[in-house]
């Protein structure tokens, strides 16, 4: 598992990267409400806003951690939000992507670097 | 002075770290947003059981009358389009500040306390209002802000069954009423009342006592902490207005639907009639009615629509949403907003724009969620 400093945490499945949110993440949004997922088939660029997340209170953007096509979206957030506080590194997965290179997530913190971030 | 150097903690600050509360800036105060049980769950225990809130934020004001209360009610009047005069000692009623064009400078509580009158502000507004009242009063009142008392409110159901172990007395009140209670030694001013829509209580509690007042109601397995964010939900679903949202200087009380605070006796006919600033305009809309309403709105969606999004009829731009997000108790977002007094019946569709999509919004009737006062 690789994570980035947006609090993303991104697996390696086959050839392609699932994107989510850390526990830390989630624990701070507080409770979801509502997940807006892209479209399947789009292209991304990293740093791209391609999922909205709210809370209670609040909106924030979960961005492309690299370059891609979204080749599947979690429906199931839509439909149950709170699968992001309840299961941030399992069930409440965002979207997978399929990039050129899978070297590119080389660059990203791995859990220890992660934990030194948050600590 | 940045903000951040200048923000004032509540005496209650420790009490709140304690708890696991995440501190914001908010009116110039460090204020908890949340504790550990997070906005949602803060927000139905509130609605199922009983919520502590620390509300020492706002301002308290006491007017001590210079030449009587009669002539205080008078001059309090001038300044609010209410009825101050007929309100009785031990009762207290909702008003506003207006200003020379109709705007609302503030909303507040306003207290008889036998001896004197009573003001609760809004914390934003504070310094502003008392200003506002030292111009305006000063003959008929000495204006005093009220620095060495907390402000707690306990709101919801089992709020009653809470208070009456350390104050037995709040038993008898009713909606509205106001007493001084004594616990260990000290006076607590109290009023059945609060912004959740919830029956409950807001207390005036002397700092030197108010850890260990709050303290004593957290014991209790009823009460819980509750902070701003679910205090926000819940007003939201109450159908009650957040001043600098939803009510401002550019909103007239009749559009924002807070027509029924000018009782009869201030309108055009009443015995004291008129003689507040922009009385010519609030008369006028209460008798005509106003161009554009505050109404409530349930988004079709998930989606929330939040303060700001834009609404439309067709193509054709209405209005904005002045306060919006998900309501707990309601399950789905609710918001509300100003719109042309044609387009203000409920069931009528509009549609929102949120990032750049128009989602489908109705116009719904206020509140979300209908109160239960104990009157």
């Amino acid at each position: 598992m690789k994570y980035t400093e947006d609090h993303e945490w991104l697996r390696v499945e086959g050839d392609l990267v699932v994107v989510g949110i850390t526990e830390h993440a989630a624990t701070q949004l507080g409770d979801v409400v509502f997940v807006e997922l892209p479209e399947v088939e789009a292209m991304v660029a990293q740093g791209d806003e391609v999922v909205v997340i709210e809370s209670v209170k609040a909106a924030s953007d979960i961005l492309a951690p690299v370059d891609g096509e979204i080749v599947e979206v979690n429906d199931k957030l839509a439909d149950k939000p709170g699968l992001v506080n309840e299961d941030p590194l399992g069930a409440a997965w965002f979207f997978k992507l399929k990039v050129d290179d899978l070297s590119v997530l080389d660059d990203f913190m791995d859990e220890d670097e992660y934990a030194d971030l948050i600590a | 002075m940045t903000e951040e150097t200048a923000l004032k903690h509540l005496t209650l600050n420790d009490l709140h770290l304690a708890l696991g509360a995440r501190l914001v800036p908010f009116a110039g105060y460090e204020m908890p947003v949340q504790y550990s049980a997070g906005v949602m769950q803060e927000h139905l225990h509130t609605r199922a059981a009983a919520g502590l809130f620390d509300v020492s934020h706002m301002g308290q004001v006491v007017l001590w009358p210079k030449a009587g209360m009669d002539r205080l009610a008078l001059a309090f009047e001038a300044l609010v389009p209410a009825d101050v005069a007929g309100l009785k000692p031990g009762r207290q009623r909702y008003g506003l500040f207006t200003d020379t064009q109709g705007g609302i400078l503030d909303d507040l509580m306003f207290a008889n306390r036998e001896t004197h009158l009573f003001v609760v502000v809004n914390a934003a507004c504070k310094a502003a209002d008392l200003a506002h009242m030292r111009a305006h009063l000063s003959v008929a009142a000495e204006v005093i802000e009220v620095t060495d008392r907390a402000l707690l409110a306990l709101q919801g159901p089992l709020a009653e069954t809470a208070l009456v172990r350390l104050l037995p007395g709040v038993a008898a009140m009713r909606f509205l009423d106001v007493t001084t209670q004594v616990w260990q030694g000290q006076e607590i001013w109290v009023s059945r009342s609060g912004y959740t829509g919830e029956d409950g209580f807001e207390l005036s509690i002397p700092d030197t006592h108010v850890r260990s007042f709050a303290e004593a109601l957290l014991a209790m397995p009823e009460v819980a902490p509750i902070g701003l964010g679910a205090r926000d939900s819940l007003r939201l679903e109450a159908g009650l207005c957040l001043y600098g949202h939803d009510i401002d200087t550019t909103t007239s009380p009749v559009e924002a639907g807070l027509g029924w605070s000018v009782p009869p006796v201030r309108r055009t006919g009443g015995a004291r009639a008129g003689g507040f600033p922009g009385d010519g305009r609030i008369l006028r809309e209460l008798a005509g009615g106003p161009a554009r309403c505050r109404v409530g709105l349930r988004p079709e969606t998930r989606a929330p629509m939040r303060d700001g999004t834009e609404l439309f009829r067709g193509e054709t731009p209405v209005g904005a949403v002045t306060s919006g997000g998900f309501g707990p108790s309601i399950g789905a977002p609710v918001a509300m907003g100003y719109v042309p007094a044609a387009l203000a019946a409920h069931g009528t569709q509009l549609e929102g724009e949120v990032r750049g999509k128009r989602l489908p919004v109705v116009v719904s009737d206020l509140p979300f969620r209908p109160s239960t006062f104990k009157r």
